[in-house]
């Protein structure tokens, strides 16, 4: 596989100015699109480096697809730029611009083969030596045998690698990516993302990949941008957006997370106090996304496999947050893990997840509980945010 | 795979019950039921009339109307046919293939806009496109001789620009003739054109702009090969019945722009030749069937027939 590594470079060459590649990235500034009735943008700015797998995750008509469009040129900005490097694309035609898109739904051309549909970029701009990059591209997606099918005779899998190879043998500065799995099942799906993960490391280039699935935006991306109503909600390394989220959005969209209503008590030290309920916790006053001022309220929020759950009485390994009187109410056994709903004193249902790593009985419904969890995995948000935001999960495929 | 492999095994230790016996398929007739009412249709109304045409083209000559005619295999109608009205044939095909490629530009542009750009004036617009039929033809080619006579608004409009001179006119003329089939027939080019255009992924055009293709190039590369079962059909719907009409020549021409049709229709009703006149309709018949074969033959859309 290591000579493919060259293989987008080869015959594409590079006739964007004698310095090459700009290598300075993707920036936009105050990016906004209004439309007749709403704004799809609102003011965005991102910079995106040189290089680096970037997803723009959120809910369908977050804008996301509409700030892919920009940057494709299919879509003219209302206000704000778009800069490639030093250079300002922002009115430039799409035709001129060094950015491939790979549609939703591929859109390949239904009246020419593979091979034509992955030479069109090439032979629009007059390359010689077609053949061979399109050869090498055709390798690099695995397709070589199928170079003389229209794209009809293929299927939803192999079409998605066309429809890939045929953006990335241009050699751009952006490659776009628009749902790209969106049309596939599930399996496919899992390997299509590794597949073009690695192809992204042997290549090199930027990409951008918008998409609904957080998964997916998880499993691909180094940098992960979550988009709500036209706004970046919060932008950052997976792990980073998954175990420190700064909204109830990014904690519900990204994952599941408990919110549990609460009263700012006070600070010491780095840890903030938090009257939860009856229970003070702690939470690291990094971890605070809010004004720490006593009596603020708050919503103290746990993701579901950081809670432990234990017998009544008996001593969890968490100290500091440790709730007692909880009541389990519904068990889903998963397989990997259990799926426990826990009822507390007051009234709301907290989600724990166990690892089924057979070191403790499953619990049954109706019995009593202690639940606690390490302060370090706590995160504290404004409670001005609803705090059902970004669970409506309807639009998501299953 | 080896439980697949093993479960007939397995399930074939009991023993396993005899199919029933298959009944004989009966043959499904249905297809064959449906098709008859066309097939009966036709062969009463087409396949003998059709007979009686290439019978009638090959009569003896010397016979007439009142006389009656005898069956003389008289190829010689066709030499005659030939000799005596090449001209207005070979007017007939051109003046078909001008009107057709004068329709099918006019025509390519708006099914274009109309599936493109109308938005949600589509529908008003594809009615629009229709709404001449619900008038008939030959009122409307005589509307078209009134709007082209000699001192009407059109013939002075360009007098006065000098495109026509100060006795020039437009009645009698090719040009009358042309404008008469490329007016009637338009409906039929665009609408199949339309059916076509309608039926691309504008995506597929975004597709081509993002892959380096200039607006221009990403129709001739894109737009226009996806739209080729339209223009076959439409030129077809076009090609066809405009090299076989008479009613323009006869209302907007004068006996200089005589048509095939007009010939032949002349040949029955006045001349009473039906000889001649059954071997100039078989020989256009013919002259058309190998037109369009050759051209969907080059179109590379044979699926089409």
């Amino acid at each position: 596989m290591s000579q493919v590594v060259e293989a987008p470079t080869a015959g594409a060459g590079d006739d964007r100015g004698t310095g090459g590649r700009t290598g300075g990235g993707l920036h936009l500034r105050s990016l906004t699109k209004e439309f007749a009735s709403f704004t799809a943008v609102k003011s965005l700015d991102l910079d995106i480096p040189s290089g680096s797998f970037f997803a723009l995750l959120g809910p369908s008509g977050c804008g996301k697809t509409t700030t892919l469009r920009m940057v494709a040129g299919l879509e003219t900005p209302t206000s704000g730029t778009i800069t490639l490097g030093e250079r300002d694309i922002t009115w430039e035609k799409p035709y001129r611009r060094p950015v491939n898109t790979v549609f939703q739904n591929y859109a390949l051309f239904p009246h020419l083969d593979i091979f034509e549909n992955v030479a069109f970029g090439l032979r629009r701009r007059k390359r010689s030596d077609v053949k061979p990059a399109v050869e090498q591209m055709l390798a690099l997606v695995e397709l070589e045998s199928q170079a003389r099918k229209k794209p009809a005779q293929l299927s939803g899998g192999q079409q998605q690698r066309v429809a890939l190879a045929r953006a990335l043998i241009n050699n751009p500065e952006v490659l776009l990516l628009d749902e790209p799995l969106g049309a596939l099942d599930l399996k496919l799906r899992r390997s299509m993302q590794i597949e073009i993960k690695r192809i992204q490391t042997e290549v090199g280039l930027t990409f951008v990949h918008v998409t609904h699935d957080q998964e997916e935006a998880m499993t691909m991306a180094d940098t992960v941008a979550v988009m709500n109503a036209g706004v970046i909600e919060q932008m950052g390394a997976p792990a980073e957006l998954y175990e420190n989220p700064r909204t109830t959005f990014v904690a519900n969209f990204l994952g599941q997370s408990n919110l549990i209503e609460g009263t700012v008590a006070g600070r010491e030290g780095d840890v903030v106090k938090v009257d939860m309920q009856g229970t003070v916790v702690s939470v690291p006053s990094a971890r605070a996304h809010l004004e720490t001022t006593a009596g603020h309220r708050a919503w103290v929020g746990i993701r579901p496999e950081k809670v432990l759950i234990a017998e009544v009485g008996e001593v969890i390994d968490a100290p500091g947050n440790s709730i007692p009187g909880g009541v389990i109410s519904d068990v889903s056994f998963v397989g990997v893990s259990t799926q426990y709903l826990v009822r507390m004193p007051w009234g709301q249902e907290l989600q724990v997840f166990e690892q089924n790593t057979g070191r403790r009985r499953l619990f049954r419904t109706g019995e009593s509980v202690d639940v606690s969890w390490r302060p370090d995995y706590a995160f504290l948000l404004d409670h001005e945010q609803d705090a059902s935001a970004g669970t409506d999960r309807s639009d998501l495929p299953s | 795979m080896t439980a697949t492999a093993t479960r007939p095994a397995g399930s074939s230790a009991p023993t396993p019950e005899p199919a029933p016996p298959a009944k004989r398929p009966r043959r499904n007739l249905t297809g064959y039921w449906l098709l008859l009412p066309g097939a009966l249709w036709l062969a009463v109304f087409f396949v003998v009339p059709f007979y009686s045409l290439l019978a009638t083209s090959l009569y003896d000559p010397g016979g007439s109307v009142l006389e009656g005619y005898d069956m003389s295999w008289a190829f010689g109608n066709y030499v005659t046919a030939i000799q005596e009205y090449w001209r207005p044939l070979v007017r007939s095909l051109w003046y078909g293939a001008v009107a057709t490629a004068i329709c099918l530009v006019l025509g390519y542009v708006l099914a274009y806009a109309i599936a493109f750009k109308a938005g949600r004036w589509k529908n008003l617009m594809l009615i629009l496109v229709i709404a001449p039929f619900f008038t008939s033809f030959l009122v409307r080619t005589l509307s078209w001789k009134l709007l082209l006579r000699d001192d009407g608004f059109v013939v002075d409009t360009l007098q006065f620009l000098h495109v026509l001179g100060a006795d020039g006119r437009l009645l009698a003329t090719p040009v009358a003739v042309i404008a008469g089939l490329v007016y009637n027939f338009l409906p039929f080019m665009v609408l199949p054109l339309y059916a076509s255009i309608d039926k691309i992924d504008p995506r597929l055009v975004e597709a081509a702009g993002d892959l380096y293709a200039r607006p221009f190039v990403g129709f001739f590369k894109v737009t226009w090969p996806l739209s080729l079962p339209g223009v076959v059909s439409g030129t077809l719907l076009t090609f066809i019945p405009a090299v076989g009409d008479y009613i323009n020549a006869q209302l907007l021409g004068s006996p200089g722009q005589r048509m095939i049709g007009n010939v032949i229709q002349n040949l029955f009703t006045d001349a009473g030749d039906y000889p001649v006149a059954g071997a100039l309709s078989v020989m256009l018949m013919l002259l058309i069937l190998v037109l369009v074969l050759v051209y969907v033959r080059r179109a590379g859309t044979e699926e089409l027939l």
